[in-house]
């Protein structure tokens, strides 16, 4: 039986462990993996990123876990999506942080998709609709475009909260904004077959890759935003691609592949797994293998007409 | 589309012309001084670059402006057509939709805070009179709200959630419960620091206690339709206070987060009683992690000390009379608790696995008086109590768990120095066994059916059976772990 002194000893052990040791890094807390491998980029060795969310998790459906509110409490910036994707976890985490500086609306407090142009804004805002994001689509890092425009934003903040190194932020960001258009460049022409090829989507999470390839998408395997497919929503699909004939069905690589394998049986439409996000397949290792990798798979499926 | 477009249009295409027509300044005077040598033409190279820049830069800020405005426009505009992606590679921003006018919601209800709204009803089938319900063992308030509760078709509690920033340094929240009486109470209105840094932060008003796992969580979001025995029998259910609350959240990698509360313990194990001190103290301690990407945990140890004077409890004495006794002193409750999650990879979409399981332990001393108003026999008192439960709730398919649980209660010795008729020598151990399956068809409704064999009173088995619905309309709420 444990007395009142023991409870007060366990209360005090931890005090000891408070002389933590003051790193030179920047602590950047990424909600999910894309943002951590930007923050690299922009950062390099200037910052330490600590990614909450791996590309086989679904980014709205995140528990507010005890590893998660420890690593928020020590950030010196948090880098998130925004737009609502990580409204079911987000708050609990920088309300338990403790931790002033990451808190809405202070510097250390990033929203990518506040910097981006956001589509699928629902004009009408009703849950009848399905998780609809009353800001948008969050998914917005399927757009290397958007990746640029965020990384002038994120490299900015990186020099406001670190003003220190406000010099070699400004560098490392040139360097990276260079190489990315060139990238770009080249994946353009790569990606130039599949310009108007109409494809399927299991969930609208693809919408920004649509809009920069020009892929057009024919119908969409949920029946509502985050509402799993059902058999006869399944049926409808497929009695719509008896008169619109479709190149691919895409899904990401944290969703379950079954509805779009049901596709491929019954349709003989090739499936399409994407990264959707870095990690999400090997190639996909940054950011620039995430876009490789991601053309590099519709190219194969879906390349020749 | 809206009259004013046309306008904006012309405005926005505007715009970044003006920018391209102010003149670069620093360039223009450059070449008059270039004539000595390749110095001055690198001098001169340079400020037209810088000339070059400040242009670019004007450009970019009004592009941003464009873009800014064309974001608050998007509510009114739905996305506007896909823009050519053949001229990708120029510049990200051409793509910029033109803006329109601003939708943005100004005006008195801009900062209306977040409004959630918990609908709840119940079908309750029992094999026993839920009005003759009782813990064999445990004295407990005569308003405690245990046991199955009513019959039949019933409302449940209707909750209004509001919350929001009040100013960069605090937060506040409400939870006003509405009865099925049409009562109205408040559940939870406090106002919480965001500004203090260092880990810490102090809640002030009324919450729920953060001892334990199961109390600090609203009703909505119990895996069974009600709480354990365990914390019906020695927190009165849930236990909620008037008071502070701080906690700390100490700076490691590994999560430990130290509470400490102060309260009037106007609620049972306390009673609210006239006094300037405090009634309720607690403190709590959690740690937890991961362990790897497909488990993570938390355990903790907490301690909540509540004082009562008078306070009045129903009981059974030993010659089975029902009795109202009444006590004063303190009472001392430790609660250890763990949680353990597991979803592949850490996805908890399609499948999951959550095992949780807590260990309460009452101490009550003081003076207890037997059968106040009739027999009036008092004396020194004390009892040791204690209860557990373990339960697992198992997610097989997107949108359906199961979840099955265990309880045990000790109801413990007492010892009273009064009259010997108060208690009797039961070994009684009270327990029950729950079996739930729910529908989540969105994570804004669930159906559930519960199916329960409910051994509180000695010899008494009670078959209870639930059905529930739970939604939730208005703001998307984010729930703690």
């Amino acid at each position: 039986m444990m007395n009142r002194k023991t409870f007060f000893a366990l209360l005090a052990a931890p005090l000891v462990l408070l002389a933590n040791p003051a790193d030179a890094a920047l602590r950047v807390f990424a909600c999910e993996p894309e943002w951590g491998a930007l923050a690299e980029e922009l950062g390099g060795n200037l910052v330490e990123v600590w990614v909450a969310t791996t590309a086989l998790q679904d980014p709205h459906q995140i528990q507010a876990k005890p590893s998660l509110i420890a690593r928020a409490r020590n950030a010196d910036l948090v880098v998130c999506t925004g737009a609502e994707l990580e409204i079911g976890w987000l708050p609990v985490l920088l309300q338990q942080s403790g931790n002033a500086k990451v808190q809405a609306g202070q510097p250390g407090n990033f929203a990518a998709a506040d910097y981006v142009r956001k589509l699928d804004v629902p004009g009408q805002l009703d849950r009848a609709q399905g998780d609809v994001h009353a800001a948008g689509n969050p998914h917005i890092q399927t757009d290397p475009r958007n990746i640029a425009q965020v990384a002038t934003a994120l490299g900015t903040r990186l020099q406001q909260v670190d003003p220190a190194h406000a010099a070699d932020y400004a560098k490392r960001q040139a360097d990276f904004a260079q190489r990315w258009q060139q990238a770009m460049t080249r994946w353009n022409t790569q990606a130039a077959p599949l310009r108007g090829a109409p494809v399927v989507s299991q969930h609208k999470a693809f919408t920004y890759l649509y809009d920069w390839l020009g892929l057009k998408e024919v119908a969409v395997l949920e029946p509502k935003p985050g509402v799993e497919p059902t058999a006869s929503h399944l049926q409808g699909v497929l009695s719509t691609l008896k008169g619109t004939p479709v190149r691919m069905v895409i899904h990401a690589a944290y969703q379950d592949s079954r509805p779009s394998d049901w596709l491929t049986t019954n349709a003989g439409v090739p499936a399409v797994k994407l990264p959707f996000t870095v990690g999400g397949t090997d190639g996909a290792k940054d950011l620039f293998g995430l876009f490789d990798d991601t053309v590099a798979r519709l190219l194969a499926a879906g390349g020749k007409r | 589309m809206h009259k004013l477009f046309p306008a904006s249009l012309a405005l926005a295409l505007a715009a970044p012309a003006c920018a391209l027509a102010a003149p670069p300044s620093p360039a223009t005077s450059s070449p008059s001084t270039s004539s000595s040598g390749a110095a001055s033409d690198l001098a001169a190279l340079r400020q037209e670059i810088d000339a070059l820049r400040t242009a670019y830069e004007a450009r970019l800020q009004a592009m941003e402006q464009r873009l800014k405005a064309a974001e608050a426009a998007a509510a009114a505009t739905p996305a506007a057509a896909p823009a050519v992606a053949g001229n990708a590679t120029t510049a990200p921003v051409a793509n910029v939709p033109p803006p329109a006018v601003s939708a943005a919601g100004g005006g008195a209800n801009a900062f209306n805070p977040a409004i959630s709204l918990i609908l709840s009803g119940l079908y309750t089938r029992t094999s026993k009179d839920p009005e003759n319900f009782a813990i064999t063992g445990f004295q407990l308030p005569g308003d405690a709200e245990v046991g199955p509760g009513t019959r039949g078709l019933s409302l449940a509690e209707t909750e209004l959630g509001l919350s929001a920033s009040i100013d960069p340094w605090w937060r506040g929240a409400a939870a006003i419960a509405l009865h099925p009486d049409n009562e109205v109470s408040v559940e939870e209105a406090f106002v919480q620091t965001t500004a203090l840094g260092n880990g810490f932060s102090l809640k002030a008003g009324r919450f729920f206690s953060g001892v334990g796992y199961l109390n600090p969580q609203h009703a909505h979001t119990w895996d069974f339709v009600d709480n354990p025995l365990a914390y019906q029998a020695m927190l009165g259910t849930q236990f909620g206070d008037d008071g502070l609350q701080l906690n700390w959240l100490a700076p490691t990698d590994q999560y430990l987060e130290l509470g400490a509360e102060v309260g009037r313990g106007r609620s049972f194990p306390g009673t609210d009683t006239s006094r300037n001190g405090a009634g309720m103290v607690a403190l709590t301690a959690h740690t937890g992690g991961d362990i790897g990407a497909s488990h993570s945990w938390r355990a903790g140890l907490s301690l909540l000390h509540a004082k009562a004077a008078d306070q009045e409890l129903d009981a059974i004495d030993a010659v089975g009379n029902a009795v109202t006794n009444a006590f004063s002193g303190k009472t001392r409750v430790w609660i250890a608790d763990a949680v353990w999650k597991w979803a592949p990879n850490g996805n908890a979409t399609r499948t999951n696995f959550k095992l949780q399981g807590e260990y309460l332990r009452s101490t009550r001393d003081g003076d207890l008086v037997y059968d106040v108003g009739n027999t009036d026999s008092s004396g020194s008192f004390r009892v040791v109590q204690s209860g557990w439960y373990l339960q697992g709730i198992w997610q097989f398919m997107p949108g359906w768990r199961v979840g099955l649980r265990t309880e045990r209660l000790d109801a413990g010795s007492p010892r009273f120095d009064g009259s010997a008729l108060a208690f009797g020598d039961s070994t009684f151990h009270p327990h029950k066994n729950s079996l739930m399956l729910d529908y989540n068809p969105s994570e804004f409704s669930r159906v559930r059916l519960q199916f329960a064999q409910d051994h509180s009173r000695d010899g008494v088995t009670d078959n209870q059976f639930f059905v529930q619905y739970q939604m939730s309309l208005g703001a998307h709420g984010a729930h703690s772990y």
